[in-house]
């Protein structure tokens, strides 16, 4: 099975007292297995709705969510808790670690819920943080490691149970430009080496530039899917047309 | 694996997991204290009362209206000794009796003196007050027919005018009247007025009457029933035979009063049973504050950890994974706390004990039902905070500020 994803004629409904606001108007797309997808707009735009429904946090108003060939936007919360324990991995703006907790003890915590040993999970957590690059500081809590490694962090907790997708949302929006460099090449080397599905919701085009594909939200529904034809350095054209750089 | 999250969860934070706890810890402890002391007061009413004789009755002169309460110095003089041999020999379920005479006299042995309560007595009396000598012997039927002038000594006379010499055949002179120390009593320490049991002299009442009080009555008349259960049947038929002695009409009031020791016992018992259960209730108020405490600060924890909650739900905690996290660590710190609390509560019952030298006694029942009771407390008043945390939704919590 090629693709990861697949939602039809999604549509989500917030209700605020007595008035109605949709977030999604329709929206339908396929993710295959291994691409890098930036999924950009301004705030309002749905991305982030968008982005609650394919983590399975939200449930759709209407249409449907195919996840490797499963329908799980009609599944409970308990089934969804499953998923995102085993299935996606989650990386977000503000990092969302622990505090007062080292980062070994951060990356087993998705292994605590599916019932690992202490020693395999110690193991696992060892393994992913040093395919991030964070090979010391595991005993370090966050306060005692930078953004760059906090976010590291956060990368090696969304993939220790071997997830099919991860959703990072803003990843780089608390680093400098440097750090956030670092941070989306490591995205994509998990990408080409891994071959992980990658959703990146970014209002950054330099960000954006690192995806193979990009989706533009507007009002609720998509405007534009794009993707790059040549290599995967930024800077260059997306309409699909070289323009000799 | 859930206990392992929720250990881990109360460890980091452990300033917040100790005052959390604070409240069950002394609310525990104050329990455990308080029940000790009740316990103890209990015991020690129940042995002082034990001392002063079983199955006893005390007949004294004057009417219950008068309270009958030491109307022996002066007061009606209507008992007499041959009431006493009445008693003794026509009332089958009594045992033993004793006339008792008492008054505070001067004792002066050599150069020293020591004031004391001189009682005259009959030999019976060391039955009725269980009480034996510790070296000598006791008065005996003889020195009641020759107003022997014997005396029995109490500890705390011996102590006082002999230290620790023997004073067995010594001499005393009570208003100058000679005494020949025949033996001395065993200890018995306070009674439960308060006074010294032990300082005391003991001499035949018929040397009391006619050698130091010249009167020919008697102030009152001690006996002892044969069994607890007979004690009240005694005590009617002693009222029978002295209306009868006294010739008493039908319709007029006793001249005496009798006093029935199990009475006074069952009285001194229930009540301090009263106040046992009294200070556990305080005690146990103070454990609900403490659990009360538990649910504010575990609110104010939910609160506080909600970005936490919503980390845990996305990276694939489910409702009951949360809900069991918070109960769990409401209840490892009630236990934890009314652990410590247990020991804090026997420590200050000991502590208690020797230094103000209150009697204690701490009941296994109770630190059983405490340590229970506040894992109870810890699932009762974590429930709530368990709950609020576990219905959070994911997305709000991961936007929480």
């Amino acid at each position: 099975m090629s693709e990861v994803i697949r939602v039809e004629e999604l549509h989500k409904t917030y209700r605020m007292g007595d008035i109605e606001v949709p977030a999604l108007r329709g929206i339908s797309l396929t993710i295959d297995r291994g691409e890098f997808i930036a999924v950009m707009g301004s705030s309002g735009s749905g991305k982030s709705t968008f982005m609650n429904i394919l983590g399975c946090l939200d449930r759709p108003t209407r249409g449907k969510y195919f996840l490797e060939g499963e329908e799980v936007g009609s599944l409970s919360r308990d089934q969804w808790a499953h998923i995102r324990n085993q299935r996606i991995g989650f990386v977000f703006q503000g990092f969302n670690l622990l505090s007062r907790t080292t980062a070994l003890e951060n990356v087993e915590l998705p292994m605590m819920y599916n019932g690992f040993a202490g020693k395999q999970r110690h193991q696992r957590a060892v393994e992913v943080l040093s395919l991030v690059g964070l090979g010391q500081r595991l005993d370090h809590a966050p306060n005692q490691l930078s953004g760059g490694q906090q976010q590291r962090v956060a990368i090696a907790r969304a993939l220790v149970n071997g997830p099919s997708l991860v959703l990072a949302d803003e990843p780089t929006g608390n680093l400098d430009s440097s750090t956030s460099a670092e941070i989306m090449t490591l995205f994509q080397r998990l990408n080409s080496d891994q071959g992980i599905t990658i959703v990146v919701v970014t209002h950054e085009q330099d960000i954006a530039d690192y995806a193979q594909r990009r989706v533009m939200f507007r009002d609720g529904v998509i405007v534009s899917d794009e993707r790059k034809d040549t290599s995967s350095k930024p800077s260059v054209d997306w309409s699909g047309r070289s323009k000799g750089i | 694996m859930t206990f392992r999250i929720a250990l881990r969860a109360l460890a980091r934070n452990k300033l917040r997991s100790f005052l959390t706890m604070l409240g069950i810890i002394i609310g525990v402890g104050a329990v455990i204290a308080m029940v000790a002391i009740g316990e103890g007061a209990k015991a020690t009413i129940r042995a002082q009362i034990a001392s002063l004789g079983t199955n006893v009755l005390i007949i004294l002169p004057g009417t219950a209206t008068q309270g009958g309460v030491r109307t022996g110095f002066g007061g009606v003089n209507t008992l007499t000794e041959g009431d006493a041999k009445a008693i003794r020999e026509e009332i089958r379920p009594v045992a033993f009796v004793s006339p008792v005479l008492r008054r505070p006299e001067q004792i002066v042995a050599g150069n020293l003196n020591w004031n004391t309560l001189v009682q005259g007595v009959a030999p019976e009396f060391q039955y009725i007050r269980e009480w034996q000598v510790a070296g000598g012997r006791f008065l005996h039927d003889g020195d009641i027919e020759n107003d022997g002038k014997v005396a029995v000594l109490g500890e705390t006379v011996v102590r006082n005018l002999f230290g620790n010499d023997d004073p067995v055949d010594a001499v005393i002179r009570i208003r100058n009247i000679p005494f020949r120390v025949v033996g001395v009593l065993a200890p018995k320490g306070q009674s439960s007025q308060g006074a010294d049991q032990d300082d005391t002299v003991l001499i035949p009442y018929t040397s009391m009457q006619k050698r130091l009080m010249r009167i020919t009555y008697v102030q009152t008349i001690i006996a002892s029933a044969v069994s607890a259960d007979r004690v009240q049947e005694a005590q009617e038929q002693v009222t029978l035979l002295l209306r009868q002695r006294h010739r008493i009409q039908p319709e007029r009031e006793d001249d005496f009063f009798i006093r029935n020791l199990s009475d006074i016992s069952e009285a001194a018992s229930s009540s301090a049973r009263v106040m046992a259960v009294l200070l556990g209730a305080v005690a146990s108020i103070s454990l609900l504050v403490g659990g009360i405490g538990i649910m504010n600060i575990m609110l104010v924890s939910v609160t506080e950890r909600t970005r936490e909650i919503g980390i845990r739900m996305a990276v694939g905690a489910r409702s009951r994974d949360i809900m069991l996290q918070f109960l769990v660590e409401a209840v490892v710190m009630a236990a934890t706390g009314g652990s410590v609390g247990i020991l804090l509560g026997i420590g200050s019952s000991e502590i208690l004990k020797f230094w103000a030298q209150w009697p204690t006694l701490v009941s296994p029942i109770i630190v059983a039902i405490a340590f229970l009771f506040s894992g109870a407390v810890g699932v009762f008043f974590g429930f709530y905070p368990a709950q609020k945390a576990a219905n959070l939704d994911p997305i709000d919590a991961l936007r929480y500020e």
